[in-house]
């Protein structure tokens, strides 16, 4: 999976920086695999009574194992599948990787092949293992409430829309192994009917994350498409050349901004359930620190609201940032299709959530041996029952749809409809021009100012005798300088010491060889 | 909830015992600290008349009339005069922002809750559980004093430890004896008059409260 | 169920009467604690009814979507005041969303007007708009919180079940509302536009956020967006009383008491709206960026509730 999608990432492979990103991903990639080896050997190795070199699935979830060992293959499983869905801090690959690839592409690998890497953790932990502890439950909610936190916040500052995107999906993939974590704690402290709440609430945000991601790196391909640039500070006003594809986008951004009554918002809405139903858990250290973790969830969904704002403004709507814009080439049917299955989906998994929830009702008895019991009827959702907490989303569209038909017509009816149209108001000030709104890193400021400790900035701000003032803000990823660099460093260290061995000469070649069967030698004899 | 009246009061009370707490730490105004600290203990004194009354711990009334004397009129008259005195009424940058320095609070919140479960099921008082509450005031307390440089607030933030640990003795034990109490109360009003003078000194010598300056007094 | 019907009408429309009113009524209390004289207490009606009459103003490049929002957010809010309970408890169109999706609602209004005000593309209009989501990026969890801990309490993220257990069951105190309502209280300060974070009044590019927003709105389009302001001020005063004071709120089924909930509503709406401008005129605007540091403390303040309720409730 790693090889293919590192060929897809970099399909545009002329490009240097296409070629690293490429590199990068399959680095990380690859070091996560050589953890979920490690993690298999164990399983089947420490395993008692296993035939040796019988790898099927079968006889490791026979393996009795003990809990020490367990927790080495969980961590082992933890770090390999969380390389592959970019849980902080091996993330960086994502950010460079999804605006490398071409968009189909991204939308592919955000929506399905960061959920395999969820997909092999579920499998790993609730099927192939036989003891899970708790802890392992509080360390991936942790991780997971670290990584949406940290995805959303530097989603905020980006200035490129696709590695705004796969900010955005670092976030949720944050999101998704929180639950992961919150329904291992449910699970392990004996709360079956809860751990299964938790984990529809994963698996429905998976396959919702899926779809408006994928809706909006394929509103974004055709933005590149039709403009042929990525950057947000380049664009602007594109609803008015490319209706299609600038209204089918606003579905996927309210979607991901957790809106009701579209997707986003029906899975958070289980998840928040889920973390309310914390006080019946027996370790009273849990309960105190769960509702922090509601907040944060809280917290990284409302910035996704600000993400997405940023997102759909800056691209969309105002004044285009280039004349050229203008000449947008329009969407051809394909691409329109595309986007209109997806964004169908965005609405009809938030309209039906009691339908969703049945289809995945399956995978949940089989995991949690317990489903979640719906106690509303088909429009209405109802987790643990009717007095607690309900959502019905179709009746709410219906009653807003019904509203603004009645408000639009009681007005026009009753008013006269006159328009006038005019330049713009703005204070009354003359000179506008698309210069003076917001571009992506203005809109973004506020983040960065406040989070300013993540990140390293780099700006460059204009001279007061600048006849053409640029103003340039780039925000990295400390991570990056502070984990990453070091490591590159040692690895770096360590190969010139490697390298030292080596100097031409045929005798030390032939000594190094003579060592080594001696050494083999000795080793086989004891 | 199975509790009376009065000590579901006593419970709120402490609630908001914890709430000054925190306006304590996002303050920036001494003045502002003033009034809080005078509120703080106004709710001290209420708090320890109601647990005095509700348990028929009679003696617990003149730790409560102490509490008002002292801490709500005494102190913060003489710190209003101070402040006016010295002329140290403007904001104040703490010296770490505060929006960190609340969440550190909230940290030491579900530490000291925590940490106070197992000992206040072994107390055998009716409230005992705003145990964790006096011992998160405690925390906090300790907190401020190091997140500010300037001297006023340092002293006050040792008054409010004060007034956190007392609310653990009523909690925990009703109360301290009355002796150690008027022991501790005199020891605290002896204190604080001498750090006044202090001020006074400190101000003299260095033209400013800033308590960085003291680090010019260390050897080498 | 058909008076269930009826009733939830009657009330949404009396919420959607009576919103102007309170404004005009916060507005009178507060030009009188300036010592200004007051405006009459219908003047909102009156602009309204001058705004609806007016020719709309648009802009050359305004697209639908700018014309189209002013009524889904005077929809979001009517749909918030028919889930918020003001006189009677328990309406048949509560169950379909509960308070977490009341914040979903005030989420799809906000993200709406700040999308609008960003359409044209004005400097006013994306800087209101990055002001205004700045602001809610932490207003938005802070009430989640506030409604958190009332649901720990109650059991229940219903607000029917809410109300009725914080006033129709054994009474009892409960610290951990201390907070809540605290928190509450900056969080409407904040979402309503109003001092300290926000000024209602000016026009003025430093401090202004939601002015800044609606600049480019006219006649009925800016008439719908100022009765759903109204509105929204409206809905949060029923919320603080739902939440902090329910008393008097009629019980399910209980139509003897409808007089007495209304005498009670207008009551509490009448001191909580001279306590809303009392504390507005006491009260100094902050900086911007001080606003972030603001509605963090109510976060904060929100979270503290939860922990408590988790110490002194259980």
């Amino acid at each position: 999976m790693a090889l293919s999608s590192y060929f897809l990432v970099t399909t545009d492979h002329d490009i240097p920086d296409i070629r690293r990103a490429g590199f990068l991903y399959l680095l990380i990639a690859h070091v996560g695999a050589v953890a979920l080896l490690l993690c298999f050997g164990l399983l089947q190795g420490v395993g008692q009574g296993l035939a040796i070199g019988d790898y099927t699935f079968n006889t490791m979830r026979l393996a009795e194992i003990t809990p020490f060992w367990a927790s080495i293959v969980y961590l082992l499983a933890l770090f390999g599948f969380g390389a592959k869905a970019g849980l902080v801090p091996m993330h960086v690959w994502l950010p460079e990787a999804h605006p490398a690839a071409p968009s189909p592409v991204s939308a592919l690998m955000s929506g399905v092949m960061l959920k395999t890497a969820i997909y092999g953790l579920l499998r790993v932990t609730f099927d192939l293992l036989n003891v899970q502890i708790s802890w392992w439950g509080t360390l991936a909610l942790a991780l997971g409430l670290l990584t949406a936190l940290y995805g959303v916040i530097f989603a905020a500052v980006q200035s490129d829309m696709k590695r705004l995107l796969a900010w955005s999906s670092i976030e949720n993939i944050g999101v998704i192994l929180a639950a992961f974590g919150l329904t291992l704690i449910f699970y392990t402290d004996g709360k079956g009917a809860l751990a299964a709440l938790t984990l529809t609430a994963l698996l429905y945000h998976a396959i919702n994350h899926a779809f408006f991601k994928g809706l909006l790196f394929v509103g974004t391909g055709a933005v590149l498409h039709a403009t042929g640039e990525r950057r947000m500070g380049k664009l602007g006003g594109l609803l008015r050349f490319m209706p299609w594809t600038g209204w089918l986008t606003l579905v996927g951004a309210l979607a991901i901004a957790g809106l009701p009554p579209l997707n986003g918002f029906a899975s958070e809405w289980l998840l928040l359930q889920a973390f309310l139903l914390t006080p019946g858990l027996t370790q009273p250290y849990l309960n105190m620190v769960i509702p922090v973790a509601a907040a944060s969830v809280a917290l990284a969904a409302a910035l996704a609201a600000y993400v997405m704002v940023k997102f759909y403004g800056v691209v969309f709507l105002g004044q285009p940032r280039d004349p050229d814009l203008v000449h947008a080439r329009r969407t051809t049917w394909a691409e329109r299709l595309g986007m209109i299955w997806l964004a169908a989906g965005c609405v009809l998994l938030g309209l039906f959530p009691v339908q969703v929830i049945d289809w995945l009702s399956p995978v949940v008895r089989l995991l949690t041996n317990q489903t979640l019991v719906n106690d509303g009827n088909w429009l209405m959702l109802a987790p643990v029952s009717a007095e607690r907490a309900s959502y019905a989303p179709l009746i709410f569209l219906a009653v807003v749809a019904a509203i603004v038909l009645l408000v639009f017509f009681g007005v026009k009816r009753v008013y006269h409809g006159r328009v006038r149209r005019v330049d713009p108001w703005d204070c009354g000030y003359p000179e506008q021009d698309a210069r003076m709104q917001d571009s992506a890193e203005g809109f973004g400021q506020p983040i960065r100012q406040i989070f300013e400790v993540f990140m390293r900035v780099e700006r460059e701000t204009p001279d007061p005798f600048d006849r053409k003032p640029q103003y340039r803000g780039d925000s990295r990823d400390k991570l990056w300088l502070l984990l990453y660099v070091p490591i590159a460093r040692l690895a770096g260290w360590l190969s010139d010491q490697v390298g030292r061995l080596q100097h031409g000469r045929i005798q030390w070649y032939l000594i190094y060889s003579f060592a080594t069967l001696i050494f083999l030698l000795v080793f086989v004899t004891r | 909830m199975s509790l009376t009246y009065h000590l579901q009061v006593v419970n709120l009370l402490a609630a908001l015992l914890l709430l000054i707490s925190f306006a304590m730490l996002s303050q920036r105004r001494i003045v502002g600290l003033v009034t809080l600290f005078a509120w703080q203990g106004a709710a001290l004194a209420v708090s320890t008349a109601l647990v005095g009354w509700s348990t028929g711990q009679h003696h617990l009334y003149y730790s409560a009339a102490l509490t008002l004397a002292l801490k709500v009129i005494a102190m913060p008259w003489f710190f209003y005069r101070l402040v006016k005195k010295l002329d140290v009424g403007r904001d104040v940058e703490p010296m770490i922002n505060i929006p960190t320095t609340m969440l550190i609070g909230i940290v030491l919140v579900i530490f000291a809750f925590n940490l106070a479960l197992p000992i206040s099921q072994m107390s055998g008082t009716v409230t005992r559980s705003t145990l964790g509450i006096a011992m998160a005031t405690v925390l906090l307390a300790f907190l401020m004093m190091i997140t500010r440089s300037k001297a006023i607030p340092q002293v006050i933030g040792f008054l409010a430890m004060e007034n956190g640990l007392f609310f653990a003795a009523t909690s925990a034990t009703y109360g301290m004896p009355l002796v150690v109490e008027m022991g501790v109360a005199l020891d605290v009003l002896v204190g604080v008059f001498v750090l006044g003078i202090f001020f006074f000194q400190i101000r003299e010598t260095f033209d400013s409260l800033d308590l960085k300056h003291m680090e010019k007094l260390k050897e080498r | 169920m058909s008076t269930g019907i009826v009733l939830q009408i009657a009330q949404t429309l009396l919420a959607i009467l009576l919103a102007p009113l309170l404004m005009g009524w916060v507005n009178q209390c507060r030009a009188w604690l300036q010592g200004r004289s007051a405006p009459p207490l219908t003047q909102p009606y009156r602009m309204l009814r001058k705004l609806f009459h007016k020719d709309a103003v648009l802009a050359h490049d305004a697209s639908r979507l700018f014309r189209f929002a002013p009524y889904i957010i005077f929809a979001c809010m009517v749909l918030a005041a028919g889930i918020v309970p003001t006189i009677v408890n328990d309406l048949p169109f509560s169950p379909a969303a509960d308070v977490i999706a009341l914040v979903g609602i005030y989420a799809l209004a906000r993200v709406f007007l700040a999308l609008a005000a960003m359409d044209i593309g004005t400097s006013f209009g994306t800087l209101g708009a990055r002001r205004e989501m700045l602001v809610s990026f932490l207003a938005e969890p802070a009430l989640l919180m506030v409604f958190f801990t009332a649901s720990l309490i109650s059991q229940s993220t219903e607000l029917p079940v809410i109300v009725q257990t914080l006033a129709h069951k054994e009474f009892a105190i409960y610290p951990s509302m201390a907070f809540a309502a605290v928190a509450f209280w900056m969080i409407s300060v904040a979402e309503n536009a109003r001092i300290p974070v926000d000024n209602p009044t000016t026009h003025l590019e430093l401090t202004m956020i939601h002015e800044a927003m609606i600049l480019e709105y006219s006649a009925r389009h800016l008439a719908l967006i100022e009765w759903a302001v109204a509105l929204k001020l409206f809905t949060y005063s029923a919320l603080g009383i739902a939440l902090f004071v329910p008393w008097g709120i009629a019980p399910r089924g209980d139509l003897g008491a409808l007089p007495l909930a209304l005498l009670a509503l207008l009551v509490k709406m009448i001191v909580g709206g001279a306590a809303l401008s009392l504390l507005e005129a006491i009260s100094a605007k902050v900086r911007l960026f001080r606003a972030p540091e603001f509605l963090g403390t109510a976060f904060l303040l929100g979270v503290l509730g939860m922990l408590i309720h988790f110490l002194l409730e259980v």
